[in-house]
């Protein structure tokens, strides 16, 4: 498994990549791989501006469905298109074209709650 | 939780495990949909040692059997296998299983492994008759090897022609240098392929033949992740979800397991539902727009908003890449082509009643 050092991580397995104000937001590579095969991404939250830990939106697995909780308080600006037709991207490119949303960040000391890989790998024991 | 005598195997394999009918079981090994599409496609091996096995013997073995069962199981010759249920008093069903016929006075019963002490108490409870019974559920491993090149792989460890033994019978015989495995043209997958029961002391020997075996045919180790999907796929009721202590058979579409030509217990009910018609009754669907994935227990609706039925099992179809499900409604939205809708967190979905098996 792979968790790039540039990405803050969830404990809710969320990673979020910061430029200036905006974080963009997808699960880990450890969270797609529990939930397997990704066949539906619902972004329910466009437009909305959400605190911390709030859902955001679903991810659903063949077998399961998980809530997808916003790592960061802020407004939901895009969500990613491609998701529509290819919730697979989740699997195969979980930290590139399987990111979910960019998000306008309202509160930047919310970013000092996150985990850096190092201790985002201890927390989930690999 | 019990072990499998192939939990070890499973974790070395890399499967990823959950509880399961108080089991620690395989649910995925490679992924998904890549052991689903291999059982559909060509062949995969399913460890279903939980599955729970009893042996009915004596002069009276048929009589306690058709008193409990709602299938005819006078109509079983030696050698076949019948689908059945046993009904409980309530109008609910106490659990699905297989009947084996080994001889007139020999028979072998399969249960659900959620249900195995539940099945063995009822049982014994009805047992009047001094048949004698042993709960040999311990002591048995069942490897299912299912697809299309199922029979291909176990052929080879055999001298029994596989192509003698017709869907729904077995034969018991040498697989593998192993003496005496029940050789099962059975199967929840409806891929085709047998099911292979063992006693423990052999499963492990059994799993590598069965994987040298199948090796030309890229055989995987598949775990219940894909048994659902594949069951579902093919319409198969799950005790649980489509079966439970209070539907009737009448109501699940089992009325051709449900046999009134004899006697079995809480006939009546079940025969005046089928003359005087159900209330709700079991339906295949299918989401016709894009919005998320039924689930056990979310809501069917009509048009002007009513709740009208429940879903029982849903999934994404990795065969058809669509979401299905099974759902109890109301008869009157039952019929193939009904428009309903699926109610997905705040959403209702454009949902079709269709024909099952979907696939």
């Amino acid at each position: 498994m792979n968790f790039p050092t540039e990405l803050k991580y969830s404990k809710e397995h969320e990673w979020v990549k910061v430029d200036g104000n905006v974080a963009t937001i997808g699960i880990s590579d450890f969270a797609q791989k529990e939930l397997g095969d990704i066949v539906y991404v619902d972004i329910e939250a466009m437009g909305k501006s959400l605190s911390k830990d709030a859902v955001f939106g679903t991810v659903e697995a063949v077998k399961t469905v998980s809530d997808l909780f916003i790592p960061i308080s802020g407004k939901v600006l895009e969500k990613n298109p491609m998701l529509d037709a290819q919730p697979e991207l989740v699997n195969t490119d979980p930290y590139g074209n399987g990111w979910m949303v960019k998000v306008e960040m309202s509160n930047l000391e919310d970013l000092n709650s996150l985990m850096d890989s190092a201790t985002y790998q201890t927390h989930i024991g690999v | 939780m019990k072990n499998t005598a192939l939990t070890n195997t499973h974790i070395a394999l890399g499967a990823k495990m959950v509880p399961f009918a108080g089991y620690n079981m395989p649910v995925t090994y490679s992924g998904l949909v890549a052991e689903h599409n291999q059982v559909r496609n060509s062949v995969g091996v399913f460890d279903v040692s939980h599955m729970g096995e009893f042996s009915i013997k004596g002069e009276k073995a048929l009589e306690l059997i058709q008193l409990v069962t709602t299938n005819d199981a006078s109509k079983l010759a030696n050698g076949k296998i019948q689908y059945t249920c046993i009904t409980n008093n309530e109008g609910g069903i106490v659990d699905d299983l297989l009947v084996y016929r080994f001889t007139e006075t020999e028979y072998f019963l399969v249960v659900n492994a959620s249900n195995i002490e539940k099945d063995w108490n009822w049982i014994a409870q009805h047992n009047s008759f001094g048949a004698e019974m042993e709960n040999v559920s311990e002591q048995f491993s069942l490897l299912a090897v299912q697809g299309p090149n199922g029979l291909n792989t176990i052929q080879k460890l055999t001298e029994v022609n596989l192509s003698n033994i017709p869907y729904y019978s077995f034969a018991n015989g040498k697989v593998a240098g192993i003496e005496d495995v029940i050789i099962s043209n059975t199967g929840y997958t409806g891929a085709g392929g047998f099911e292979l029961y063992i006693k423990n002391a052999d499963a492990q020997k059994m799993w590598d033949a069965i994987f040298d075996a199948g090796k030309e045919f890229g055989i995987l180790p598949c775990g219940l992740g894909c048994r659902d999907t594949l069951r579902l796929e093919k319409a198969f009721c799950l005790y649980g979800h489509e079966l439970n202590d209070t539907t009737s058979p009448i109501e699940a579409g089992l009325g051709w397991i449900t046999k009134f030509s004899k006697h079995f217990v809480n006939d009546t009910y079940h025969k005046q539902l089928k003359e005087n018609g159900v209330a709700q009754k079991l339906v295949g669907f299918e989401v016709l727009e894009r919005g998320g994935i039924p689930r056990q227990n979310y809501l069917l609706k009509n048009s002007a908003g009513e709740t009208i039925g429940k879903v029982t099992s849903g999934t994404q179809s990795p065969s058809l890449n669509k979401p299905i499900g099974l759902a109890y409604v109301q008869t009157k939205y039952a019929d193939v082509g009904t428009e309903i809708l699926l109610e997905v967190r705040d959403k209702l979905l454009k949902t079709k009643v269709v024909k099952t098996p979907f696939l």
